[in-house]
């Protein structure tokens, strides 16, 4: 029997299982995307069919970061850049989790950019959302990856002389399965998108637009926005690479021109996530590792009967 | 000590300098012998001066000797590139030259003069060198007897079976060896060239009195490294995970444990950076699995704030770091101790953490194992630091050392029906962090077990782990962690066998101190100093955080005065006693290297004699007087 029950249990949740009933509001400033986020997926969790305690939520820092502590699961706030290493050895130590990460534009595409790289690349079964507000919040406004060229701060009083990250672009290039951006400003895209994100076997990336009122006030409110699998304009196949990479371009450009292209950019199909490859190398046990710990019968080897005939 | 076997195997990084050595080793071990091994390589692929000792004895070696006896010399076969003169110079020549320092009076030489000229060992003035050290020289083309009868790589055999004629051994061991790791031509080649090897050093008029010694064993005795004890020991504890990135010298416990792992039904994951290394192991680790992750001083510098990270969400973690010669690059394949306050200290914020230093194979094992139970038992994280000299040299271990039963499942965590009992909010979260535990450190649930949900947070939190800044809270929380140290040192303390090594006699009233990789060989100079007439003892410390304040404050009582012997330029360990129990400064002398080498028994001998004369002792070592308290 697994000692981990809460694991494809048969129980329901609904929305409002995923809200803690004592940690006081968020923190969040009146105005900021950071709110569709949460309310996105508490609303795509019941729809997947998952409950609070198989879900683990890691984070980031900065005012993404406190996403877990909105959320009502299991979570683990780690430090800035590093949710995805956290995130992806949980997976592998428990397959059954239902394992979500979470972190802001500097996070995910700054400090943490070689994790991201990296996560993509090895597919892991799991969902990254990037809080993409082109700015960093908390630290009180300075430039961040995804600030367009030329863009004011603190830390660039003369205008950023850097072309901005392209996070779209860089994650197909990383090897990520499933590419989309959502703003805030379109909760019900922004649900439907984190559902198919969550049940797509793989790494699936959302950059995720969510406006700053605060430090940002020069940017849009991320209106109006078009999705590009309903707009005629836009013609591509969201499963072929070439394709995508088209698009991806086009909507990194058109967003710093003043228009929000949103929607599925990427998926890959048929293709392992790293688990089920290591699993397939027989470089990963069949079991879930962490029930071993907890199952009397499990064998434990020991060096002496299995390691030292080669010393002797 | 009755007379050692002191043999040097040289030649170029790339030519099996290293396999030809274990082979070699493990046949004396097999002959009945004991064995200690010192290996010297260069930070290169290919060419390069290298060598391996292999130290051999009647009675249990536990360090390396005062220079070598005899020195099996194949010459730089990667040195030969006529368009790389401009680089290698006369470096061909270097696996002899860069030895005759260090060889005693009435040792033996053996030159491979297939790649060694003759001419240009005239030049050098080896035979004038040799009458006047009582050195043998016995020059023979090694490489045309390979090349003859089997394949020019073979010609370490021909070396081998040289030494044997030289050494009157047995060769029947040598040939055990190859029969069991070789098959074919090759197994037939290089049984015909070590048979053909020894009838040819035979012919050699044998003028030199050194021979193998000769010595049987009380039981079955295996010959491992360092690494390999660090690795036995995680595994024998339940580690299933591991997480790393290459570097020298932590890649060997990467590597065995990587080779082990998918047999022992766990993962190993190399992954981008070492911040990642340890975040995976952090994550592995919250998730269930017994967890580690390591790296020399370099990537555990990058390991720094996950390691702050593991302290303050109280998750387990195991994490090796590799000591080697710094700062920065440094010296990628030289061992050095000056990465103590690196691992005691990195990482903002007050340190909560247990830190060992095993010294040797055994205790590389049993602190490994006493790292991780006591990092799942109180939920922190547990450093085992050692440095290249641990990692690499192999010593003869008896087998039934090993005989433990390995630990299953995993201490510090509640069961889905112990959670059922356990204290929750109002809101149903499970208290993670609660202040009244009595020794600091609270049983933890894991994802996807019932009733266990809570937030593990890098900010300071409350007891069901929401961010808090209220300063009650903190302190409490802040206490407890804390606490965690105290009751660790009561449990380190009340072991049936400590962790700190004494030699020598009780009542002696001078002493010597020291922690890790030294320690064998302070060992060894002690016996010598009491041989002649001294009265010395020595203590070899290696819990060093939380630090062993009882005992160490008992045998400095017990002492007029006390060397202090480590490898770094900075007295780190010194400081770190003088610090730890406030006193004692004015009886502290330090003996210190970093000259990438470690001490030999009879550098400490000097030291020690030297330590009131005011005067340097010679080579590159430095003491350093006495301070106040």
């Amino acid at each position: 029997m697994s000692a981990f029950t809460a694991i494809d249990t048969e129980e329901q949740a609904d929305k409002e299982d995923f809200t803690p009933a004592v940690e006081p509001q968020p923190t969040w400033c009146p105005g900021c995307g950071d709110f569709a986020v949460l309310k996105a997926l508490k609303g795509a969790m019941p729809e997947v069919g998952r409950t609070p305690e198989e879900t683990l939520l890691v984070t980031g820092i900065g005012c993404s970061g406190k996403l877990s502590s909105y959320f009502e699961s299991y979570g683990y706030h780690a430090i800035h850049g590093r949710s995805l290493p956290v995130a992806r050895a949980a997976k592998l130590t428990n397959p059954g989790l239902e394992v979500v990460a979470a972190g802001g534009d500097g996070d995910g595409y700054g400090i943490g950019g070689n994790h991201f790289m990296h996560t993509a690349r090895e597919n892991h079964d799991m969902t990254y959302i990037v809080f993409n507000n082109e700015i960093f919040g908390l630290t009180k406004g300075q430039t961040s990856p995804t600030s367009p060229k030329g863009h004011k701060s603190k830390t660039q009083p003369s205008g950023s002389a850097k072309d901005p990250v392209r996070p779209l672009t860089l994650s197909l290039a990383s090897g990520a399965s499933f590419i989309a951006r959502t703003a805030a400003t379109n909760p019900r895209q922004a649900q439907e998108i984190l559902v198919e994100a969550i049940e797509h076997d793989g790494f699936a990336h959302i950059d995720f637009l969510t406006q700053c009122p605060t430090w940002n006030k020069d940017a849009k409110e991320y209106v109006p926005y078009t999705d590009v699998q309903q707009d005629d304009e836009f013609d591509f196949d969201v499963t072929d690479r070439r394709e995508a990479a088209d698009m991806m371009y086009e909507a990194e450009n058109r967003l710093y021109e003043g228009e929000v292209l949103t929607g599925r950019f990427y998926r890959e199909e048929n293709r392992f996530s790293y688990g089920e490859e290591k699993r397939r190398t027989g470089e990963m046990p069949a079991d879930p590792l962490a029930e071993r710990y907890f199952d009397d019968d499990a064998a434990w080897d020991r060096s002496a009967d299995e390691l030292l005939g080669r010393h002797t | 000590m009755t007379q050692t076997l002191m043999w040097r195997i040289a030649g170029g990084s790339g030519d099996g300098i290293d396999s030809t050595s274990q082979n070699f080793a493990k046949a004396l071990m097999r002959s009945g012998l004991h064995i200690f091994t010192h290996r010297h390589y260069p930070s290169r692929i290919r060419g390069g001066h290298t060598y391996v000792e292999v130290r051999a004895g009647e009675q249990r070696v536990r360090s390396r000797g005062d220079g070598f006896n005899f020195l099996l010399s194949l010459g730089d076969s990667f040195a030969r590139n006529p368009s790389e003169d401009a680089y290698y110079g006369n470096e061909q020549l270097k696996p002899l030259t860069e030895h005759l320092d260090d060889l005693n009076e009435g040792g033996v030489i053996v030159y491979d003069t297939g790649l060694i000229d003759e001419e240009d060992v005239a030049e050098i003035g080896l035979e004038e060198r040799a009458e006047k050290n009582d050195w043998h020289v016995y020059p023979i083309d090694l490489r045309a007897l390979a090349r003859e009868h089997g394949r020019e790589v073979m010609r370490n055999t021909a070396g081998i079976g040289i030494t044997a004629a030289l050494l009157d051994m047995d060769t029947s061991y040598f040939e055990e060896l190859i029969t069991e790791a070789m098959t074919g031509e090759t197994r037939d080649q290089n049984l015909d060239i070590l048979d053909r090897a020894y009838e040819r050093g035979r012919e050699f008029d044998i003028t030199h009195d050194l021979r193998a010694p000769s010595g049987e064993h009380d039981s079955e005795m295996a010959m491992l490294s360092g690494s390999n004890a660090i690795a036995y020991g995680a595994l024998d504890e339940g580690c299933r995970f591991i997480a790393g990135y290459p570097m020298t010298p932590w890649t060997d416990v990467f590597t065995i444990m990587s080779q082990n792992l998918p047999h022992f039904g766990g993962i190993s994951e190399q992954v981008e950076d070492e911040i990642a290394a340890a975040s995976l192991a952090i994550g592995a680790s919250h998730a269930g699995a017994k967890a580690m992750s390591g790296s020399a001083g370099g990537g555990f510098a990058l390991m720094s704030e996950p390691l702050g990270l593991a302290e303050m969400t109280e998750t387990p973690v195991v994490l090796v770091e590799a000591m080697r010669a710094g700062p920065s690059t440094g010296m990628p394949t030289k061992p050095e101790q000056a990465d103590l306050e690196h691992v005691l200290y990195t990482s903002q914020g007050d340190s909560c953490r247990v830190v060992f230093a095993p010294a040797n194979v055994r205790e590389a094992y049993d602190q490994t194992r006493k790292a991780f139970e006591l990092a799942y038992g109180y939920n922190l994280p547990a450093i085992v630091v050692y440095d290249q000299k641990v990692q690499g040299e192999l010593r003869t271990v008896p087998t039934d050392f090993f005989d433990r039963e390995a630990t299953a499942g995993m201490e510090g965590v509640l069961s889905e029906d112990e959670l059922t009992e356990a204290a929750h909010d109002a809101a149903g979260k499970f208290q993670r962090y609660r202040h009244d535990v009595e020794d600091g450190s609270n049983p933890r649930s894991i994802p996807g077990q019932e009733g266990g949900r809570h937030l593990a947070t890098g900010n300071e939190s409350m007891e069901v782990g929401h961010i808090s800044e209220s300063p009650d809270n903190r302190v409490a929380q802040m206490d407890r962690r804390m606490r965690k140290l105290s009751s660790i040192r009561e449990e380190l303390d009340e072991m049936e066998s400590s962790h700190q090594t004494y030699h020598g006699p009780a009542d002696a009233d001078r002493a010597i101190l020291v922690w890790g990789s030294q320690q064998d060989t302070v060992f060894e100079a002690v016996d010598r100093l009491n041989a002649r007439g001294e009265s010395v003892k020595a203590l070899g410390v290696s819990d060093l955080m939380p630090y062993p304040k009882t005992e160490v404050t008992a045998f400095l009582e017990s002492v007029e005065e006390c060397l202090v012997v480590e490898m770094n330029a900075t007295a780190q360990f010194r400081g770190l006693t003088q610090k730890e129990l406030g006193r004692f400064g004015p009886k502290l002398t330090s003996l210190l290297k970093y000259d990438g080498e470690p001490f030999e028994p009879r550098e400490i001998v000097s030291g020690f004699e030297e330590m009131n004369s005011g005067t340097q002792p010679e080579g590159n070592m430095r003491l350093e007087p006495a301070t106040g308290d």
